[in-house]
């Protein structure tokens, strides 16, 4: 546990308690957000309560497979949560910018967006915080603000789950992170649960969360919750199966422009752009206008784009970056160097999504170990 | 097109082998139908009208595959009389599911299916438009979406470039929220080799993609099928899997002929 959290106050919450939050939110004019089951898996989704989180569900990832399996328990929170983070709600994949209209040769911009819903999230992760982050150096703080982003981001409220069992896709310890959240929510819940108890160890990080908490007559942290605390962290922090050594790796990947890597992962790669999809912090963007048939409407939509598309690198003359292989270099080389460049840190938080994801059963960890000859280059033989 | 001149640009809609559902997709356009015909002359669309406009138009929108001596004649004649040449859906444009002939005996089924065999006069192959004359766009689709074609036929009024994706439909897919049927049910999905354009409609009811809209830019359809193959499905049905819609486009040919030899 971080310094910072350790001087937290904690609090317990039950289950009951829990059911109570939700109603706090709800009367404070937030939509929540959180894990339910949908299709098969968990996924994040607009939610009522605590009954549409998936008590006594699990999901099992691996590469290029996602399985919904029963728990023993009725743990709420034990399992990593589907392909899609916050970003699909702060940065949509679909967004009308503006309508116009065209009338005896006068051009008027129609509308301007709607006002952003105040979203609280539930059950966020550490590596989504950090997600988070990057999303808002890039989107938020640059020179730039993206003004939809900016609004939806202002009016969130955030319930933070620390992870108790990672999937193992997880690699977010290599990236810097962890499975403790170490700020970025206003509420932190870790679940304790087992055949005795099932409780939540709850504290606030913002004074909003605080005012939240306090309504909800959390309960003392006992020693012996104290204890099954740190144990369910130390297990989790123990649980961890890929990683990924990040020291000069800026420079590896500067270095390796030429290595035959780039071309046995292209023979793999669909450039079907899943993991950008996925990615919590891939951001990119293609604007669209559209005319009616008269042309005296317009339209103007911004969409997620992907590296991996022959467009994204449409320039005079053509794309640039044509062959497949450029463009799994180029989205790697983004993520592990160019963004230390552009922004200060790694575009990669290591939330494992890509590798779930891509239905090729690419696995950006193994990548990696190619490219520093650390392992044999791997085969597309993911389970499934 | 003619739009500063006043004169409305003319297009016709030609037929050669296929179902006509992409051609009633254009009548299926409702409220748009009306700024349409407002637009554009309707000069030639015998399925619609009786009134039929000689050429020369300036959008040719052809439907169906060439499949006969007399059609492969008139797409000469077609394709003179159209300024810009659009293929409408997968027959025009990969050969459709007719083309799956390609690779039988048509003289068999002929004689099989028809009580007499004498009068019916047709080509060994189902073939698209392109491998007859020139193509200037091709609207994906079996059958298209309507709504590319108000695009196309719009972007053209406007001088600008039509927004038709080429890339994949797993980033429709993506975008629309759906869960990856390939990664949560192991389903051969051929989202990830398909040029978008449905919205993913099909794994947003738990069908995997049938490739209705043909193979996307850059596909890599040989390591889509390794992938299926590591997934536990014969070559067999991965050979079907490619042979539908758009089976001759050569980029789905291939790979099933090659899981074909097996
Ligand atoms: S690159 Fe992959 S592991 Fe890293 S943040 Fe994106 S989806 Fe997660
Ligand atoms: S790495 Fe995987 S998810 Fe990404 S484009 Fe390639 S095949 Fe698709
Ligand atoms: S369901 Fe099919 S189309 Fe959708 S993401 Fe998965 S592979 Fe792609």
């Amino acid at each position: 546990m971080t310094a910072k959290a350790a001087m937290r106050k904690q609090f317990t919450l039950n289950p009951a308690a829990l059911e109570q939050l939700f109603s706090v939110l709800e009367s404070h004019d937030f939509q929540i957000v959180g894990p339910t089951i949908r299709n098969g898996t968990i996924q994040y989704d607009y939610i009522k309560g605590c009954k549409e989180l998936p008590s006594g569900w699990t999901s099992e990832q691996e590469r290029a497979s996602c399985r919904l399996k029963r728990r023993k328990d009725d743990a709420l929170f034990g399992y990593v949560p589907g392909a899609d983070s916050l970003k699909r709600f702060l940065h949509p994949p679909e967004l009308r910018l503006f309508r116009a209209e065209r009338e005896n040769g006068v051009f008027r911009i129609l509308d301007n967006p709607a006002p952003a819903p105040k979203l609280a999230f539930v059950g966020v992760r550490s590596c989504e915080l950090r997600a988070l982050s990057i999303l808002d150096r890039v989107l938020a703080e640059d020179r730039y603000p993206d003004a939809a982003y900016v609004a939806a981001r202002r009016r969130i409220f955030i319930v933070a789950v620390n992870c108790t069992e990672p999937a193992p896709t997880c690699f977010c310890t290599s990236m810097g992170g962890g499975p403790e959240a170490g700020g970025g929510f206003d509420l932190l819940l870790t679940e304790i649960v087992s055949d005795n108890q099932h409780v939540f160890v709850a504290e606030a990080g913002t004074s909003e969360g605080s005012g939240v908490l306090a309504v909800l007559n959390p309960g003392e942290v006992t020693k012996e919750i104290m204890a099954a605390l740190h144990e369910a962290m130390d297990r989790s922090k123990a649980a961890f199966k890929r990683e990924v050594a990040t020291e000069g790796l800026r420079e590896l990947l500067y270095e390796s422009f030429d290595h035959p890597q780039w071309d046995r992962v292209a023979a793999q790669c669909f450039l079907c752009a899943n993991c950008t999809m996925v990615c919590p912090t891939c951001f990119c963007v293609t604007v669209e206008d559209s005319t009616d048939v008269p042309v005296r409407r317009a339209e103007r939509w911004r969409k997620w784009d992907s590296c991996f598309t022959q467009n994204f690198s449409y320039i005079h003359g053509g794309s640039v970056r044509l062959s497949p292989k450029s463009r799994y270099r180029q989205w790697l080389t983004h993520k592990m160097a160019a963004w230390v460049d552009q922004f200060g840190t790694f575009g990669c938080v290591g939330c494992g999504r890509c590798i779930t994801w891509c239905p090729a059963g690419i696995d950006v960890t193994e990548q990696i170990a190619a490219l520093r000859g650390t392992a044999a280059p791997a085969a597309s033989d993911g389970a499934g | 097109m003619n739009s500063d001149t006043g004169m409305k640009p003319k297009i016709a809609i030609f037929k050669f082998a296929s179902c006509d559902g992409c051609q009633l997709s254009l009548l299926e356009l409702e409220d748009s139908l009306l700024d349409l015909v407002n637009a554009v002359e309707i000069a030639y669309f015998p399925e619609a009208s009786r009134r039929m406009l000689k050429g020369p138009y300036d959008i040719g929108l052809v439907e169906g595959s060439i499949t006969t001596h007399h059609d492969a004649e008139r797409i000469q004649r077609v394709r003179r009389e159209s300024k810009t040449l659009v293929t409408i859906g997968a027959c025009a444009t990969a050969g459709g599911i007719q083309a799956l002939r390609n690779w039988k005996d048509v003289g068999e089924f002929v004689r099989f299916v028809y009580a007499k065999p004498d009068f019916i006069s047709t080509l060994k192959m189902s073939t698209p438009v392109a491998e007859h004359v020139p193509v200037d766009f091709e609207l994906r689709g079996c059958p298209i979406n309507k709504l590319h074609l108000v695009e196309l036929i719009g972007a053209m009024l406007a001088g600008r470039k039509p927004n038709i994706p080429t890339y994949s439909v797993c980033m429709e897919c993506k975008r629309r929220g759906n869960v990856c049927l390939a990664v949560s049910a192991s389903l051969p999905c051929l989202g990830p080799v398909t040029q978008a354009g449905c919205g993913a409609i099909c794994p947003a009811y738990h069908r995997a993609c049938y490739g209705c809209f043909g193979p996307m830019e850059n596909p890599n359809p040989t390591a889509l099928a390794g992938r299926f193959e590591a997934q536990g499905h014969a070559d067999r049905d991965i050979m079907r899997a490619f042979r539908m819609f758009n089976a001759w486009s050569w980029q789905f040919r291939q790979v099933s002929e090659e899981r074909e030899r097996r």
